[in-house]
């Protein structure tokens, strides 16, 4: 197989199967998650529920006080690479135009030199952040086979996207292909590993907000 | 299997829920709830970590109710749970858990990992690994009426003196009042000087309440071992008793866990609404100050700062009165950064209090360095809090470190410079 | 500077002058050191007498004879085009006047005096299918053919995509079971030019490299030129700066397209294409495709026929996805079947439920 037809073939078969196993372990781990259901709480809420599930959905993006402090690393880290992972996801404009491919939305993209810096500094976080588990004792203490290995299939699509964009190592070709076989080895994992999160994190909160706002507690 | 071990695995399947898988679901492994637990903090042992403490509870929901995690079980990937191991987790689910929720607080995810503690204790009390202290206090409550063995006649000790003091004839059994008033048994032992406080205040409001000879204990330690069917046999008496009575409302005193377990726990207990209300002494109090009925004579001088017991703000959401309360009583009330629901757990909650080995003491006392630098940084000789399990807790802490600040109770406090 | 190919040129109406610059620019293109160009100038102007200039064999097989056009066919007489005569071609059927058995005869004459010395430039694709039956000359199939001229060849130039990589016949589902020169010959150096058509001067060069080195110019993985191929048509774009400001032209006749914006949208292959047509250009430097306003193809890119559609961006799926609904059906299936055997599990749990009592506190 050479450069071209691996290309074709991550382009074509490749994202095929990968986008079927996401969707596929997508449905069925939302279902198999969210249909155990939960008892309804008949004590009487402090006050109306309202909206504190949506409320603690946006309130957990934000650091509770004090925290940054306790673990800047975590959180300054975590921050940037999230956000930099949405806007390299979301604002590249090649993303932009597969994204209209598949769904028919589109959007603005921003500049590719703007998209090249926020890798590096994606790159940089998480790094960052890879040192921090190996470094701080109870991240190390917690952390699993699956930790290391999700951490490496979210680093690899930002690596080779960013060095098939600076022609680093191999042609641009090969490392397109290899950029793009690393999004689909992300998009097969997802749903069966703790990168999983970025779906349930919606529910998780939800409920934490629903559960305590009851109690009239914002959580 | 074991047949107890049997019956513990059956009570966590029975128990979780949706939440629970979409929390497991979530964990990231970021640590961050570590650093909002106390006994991770105040000894460095990552052991300690709250999500951690849930790991029997995980592998019994990735067994059991996801396909992978069944197929995992079936070629031996994902080991089962064992005696062993619960035993082990014993210490980390009672001993150094309070059920304080900060953690919950601050888990970036959105984790409700008190509320799975909770649920993991249903299937650690069931398969016999409870702590024998709390053990002992569920026995006692079951078998003799409260988690110290105290019986009606502690109590009517209590009611007298209180008379003797307030020159007020205190109603037992009475039907068709408004409240009917629960202690804690800390409060009838170690506070008697509360209900001459709750006395003082409810006449001058006007208020008309009884005590109930069948259902004066509110504390609950079926929920503090998390064991929801003794839980039911306990809150049910108030329940019974309250309903026969006819009162409106059922006060909680002064007593964490004890609010939790009659405000929120109860009605899913027996699964349906009380037919009355249940309010916490000082949300009524609170009332009565914007009514402006709590006028005082005098303020307390001293500067001071108030400890906001975990079951009664954070996870009970009393928020608000507190510091209006203590406001009105306290001339040099002086805010601490971890303040409401942020505040940090005295150490013996959830029932760790009633544990009394050596290690479980040591352990507490090392997590009682956190309320220490509070009291420390603060630069105050008093503190004021209104749990009386957090009033013991914290006067073991102050013996332990040798401090000589002084413990008061909000409602005495507020009753003692209450105008006359 | 002497010899017969300067007079040639002379009476075209080429100076010396024009020539050493058209040398010079050459050896620079090839990103040769300045001296090569005078060195090139000098091999090919003093190239001898006809009878002993280098021969050179030029073999159609599969083919359009769009690379023989390529470089033959220009508007005004082109200096590319002049480089024959610093060569012997002792047979190229589309331009030699000898046809038939005189044809046949030239070229087994060229092969045996010149044996181990020529250079055999192959255009086509070979077809193996039918025992290659899809294309015969003279009686012959191109792979006997092949065979035979690349035996005494010196090396062998696969001109344009067919030659080098397969290109158009072997496009899925190869009906002719087309392959690529390289794929057949492994004894020889081998030198591939792809392009549909490849650029001329690129041809020229490669052969003005043989005549005054005797050698091959430096290849790539693919056998192609270093010099010409070395880097995207996207890295050399003019119209790059618009693909990084994000400004595409979504169709034909958009604004976009009228400003003269970047064609990623609407599929130009550019980013994945090694080429030099954004900085050589054709037809004398008039123009190339993405200046006239349509996307690369990447013609010279192995099997760019199969690339996933000219008009779909590189970053679009290559194929229209067809497992999607399915596995979204089955997904759901799944889950709700999870449901089921979750529901019925808590059920049991529920029922196996008997109220804790005081004595199961005790193990």
């Amino acid at each position: 197989m050479n450069e071209m037809q691996f290309l074709t073939w991550v382009r074509g078969p490749a994202l095929d199967i990968a986008i079927g196993i996401f969707l596929l372990g997508v449905l069925w781990r939302l279902i198999e998650i969210y249909s155990l259901g939960r008892k309804v709480d008949v004590a009487p809420g402090r006050h109306r529920d309202g909206a504190s599930g949506l409320h603690t959905v946006f309130r957990r993006s934000v650091p509770p006080p004090g925290m940054v402090k306790r673990s800047p690393v975590t959180y300054i880290g975590g921050y940037v690479f999230h956000i930099g992972l949405a806007i390299i996801v979301f604002l590249f404009e090649p993303h932009i135009i597969l994204i209209r491919d598949l769904t028919g939305l589109s959007w603005p993209g921003l500049p590719s030199q703007v998209i090249d810096l926020v890798s590096v500094i994606t790159l940089g976080a998480m790094l960052v952040v890879l040192a921090d588990r190996i470094k701080s004792p109870v991240k190390r203490y917690l952390s699993t086979f699956s930790d290391w290995f999700t951490w490496t299939l979210t680093f690899l699509p930002v690596l080779t996207g960013w060095m098939a964009v600076q022609h680093l190592l191999l042609p641009y070709t090969t490392m397109l292909a290899l950029h793009i076989l690393s999004v689909e080895l992300l998009l097969i994992v997802l749903p069966f590993t703790k990168l999983f999160h970025a779906f349930t994190v919606f529910g998780s909160r939800w409920y934490l907000g629903k559960i305590n706002g009851h109690r009239g507690v914002p959580v | 299997m074991s047949a107890s071990l049997q019956k513990g695995i059956n009570a966590l399947k029975e128990v979780i829920d949706a939440p629970v898988a979409s929390y497991f679901n979530s964990c990231v492994h970021c640590g961050l709830c570590a650093e909002a637990c106390l006994f991770y903090l105040e000894t460095g042992d990552v052991k300690y970590t709250p999500i951690h403490k849930l790991e029997p509870l995980r592998r019994v929901y990735e067994q059991e109710y996801t396909l992978l995690g069944r197929l995992g079980k079936m070629v031996g990937l994902s080991k089962a749970v064992t005696d062993d191991e619960l035993e082990e987790w014993k210490e980390l689910v009672y001993d150094s858990c309070t059920m304080c929720g900060r953690c919950s607080m601050v888990c970036p995810v959105g984790n409700d990992i008190v509320y799975m503690v909770r649920k993991l204790r249903e299937g650690m009390a069931v398969s016999g690994h409870a702590p024998d202290g709390i053990k002992g206090a569920t026995k006692r409550t079951v078998e003799i009426g409260g988690p110290m063995g105290l019986k009606w006649p502690a109590v009517a000790n209590v009611i007298k003196k209180a008379e003797a003091a307030t020159g007020v004839s205190i109603n037992v059994d009475k039907p068709g009042v408004d409240y009917l008033v629960l202690l804690s048994s800390m409060e009838i032992v170690n506070y008697p000087e509360y209900l001459e406080a709750l006395v003082k205040i409810f006449k001058k409001a006007g208020i008309s309440f009884t005590l109930a000879s069948d259902a004066f204990e509110a504390t609950n330690a079926g929920i503090q071992i998390g064991a929801s069917d003794i839980a039911k046999v306990i809150v049910s008496r108030i329940i019974n008793s309250a309903e026969k009575l006819g009162v409106k409302y059922v006060l909680s005193p002064e007593c964490g866990h004890a609010y939790m377990a009659i405000r929120w726990e109860g009605p899913n207990l027996i699964g349906r609404p009380y037919k009355f209300e249940v309010r916490h002494v000082l949300e009524v109090l609170e009332e009565l100050r914007q009514k402006g009925v709590l006028k005082m004579k005098d303020k307390f001088k001293e500067p001071l700062i108030l400890h906001d017991p975990c079951q009664i703000v954070r996870r009970g959401g009393v928020l608000e009165a507190p510091e209006p309360l203590i406001q009105t009583v306290a001339e040099n009330y002086i805010p601490i950064v971890d303040k409401q629901k942020w505040n940090w757990c005295c150490g013996g909650g959830g029932g760790a209090s009633a544990i009394h080995t050596e290690e479980a003491e040591a352990l507490r006392a090392k997590a009682f360095r956190i309320k220490k630098r509070q009291i420390e940084e603060s630069g105050v000789n008093t503190m004021v809090t209104f749990c009386a399990n957090c009033r013991i807790v914290i006067e073991e802490g102050f013996d332990h470190y040798e401090m000589n600040t002084q413990l008061l109770g909000l409602t005495e406090l507020l009753a003692e410079h209450l105008e006359d | 500077m002497q010899g017969p190919l300067i007079d040639t040129l002379a009476r075209q109406g080429v100076t010396r002058r024009t020539f050493f610059k058209y040398c010079a620019t050459l050896a620079s293109l090839m990103a040769l050191p300045p001296s090569a160009g005078r060195a090139m100038a000098e091999a090919m102007a003093a190239a001898p007498a006809a009878s002993r200039r280098p021969s050179v064999i030029w073999l159609p097989f599969q083919e359009c004879t769009g690379c023989t056009e390529s470089i033959t066919r220009s508007h005004s007489p082109s200096i590319e085009g002049l480089i024959f005569d610093a060569i012997s071609l002792d047979y190229q059927e589309t331009l030699m006047a000898a046809a038939g058995h005189q044809a046949e005869e030239a070229l087994h004459n060229a092969m045996k005096e010149n044996e181990g010395k020529y250079l055999l430039i192959v255009d086509g694709s070979v077809p193996l299918g039918l025992d290659g039956a899809y294309s015969c000359i003279a009686g012959k199939t191109n792979l006997e053919s092949l065979k035979e001229a690349a035996k005494g060849a010196a090396a062998i130039v696969a001109m344009g995509s067919c030659a080098a990589f397969g290109g158009i016949p072997k496009a899925n589902p190869n009906p002719t079971g087309a392959v690529a020169v390289s794929d057949i010959i492994k004894d020889k150096p081998i030198i591939n030019i792809p392009g549909c058509p490849p650029i001329p001067v690129v041809i020229t060069g490669v052969l003005a490299h043989f005549l005054t080195f005797g050698s091959l110019p430096e290849l790539d993985k693919l056998g192609r030129p270093k010099a010409f191929y070395g880097e995207t048509i996207h890295d050399r774009c003019y119209r790059r700066p618009f693909y990084d400001q994000g400004k595409f032209a979504k169709t034909f006749d958009d604004e976009g397209a009228r400003k003269g914006w970047c064609l990623f949208e609407l599929g130009c292959k550019g980013p994945v294409t090694y080429n030099a047509c954004a900085t050589v250009k054709w037809n004398g430097g008039t123009s190339w495709p993405v200046e006239s306003g349509h996307g690369c193809l990447g013609c010279s890119e192995p099997d760019f026929w199969d690339g996933g559609g000219f008009y779909r961006a590189l970053s679009m799926p290559a194929d229209p996805l067809k497992m999607a609904a399915t596995a979204a059906a089955v997904g759901a299936a799944a889950g709700v079947a999870i449901t089921f055997a979750n529901r019925a599990k808590k059920s049991s749990a529920k029922a196996a439920h008997e109220t804790v009592t005081l004595a199961d506190l005790e193990k």
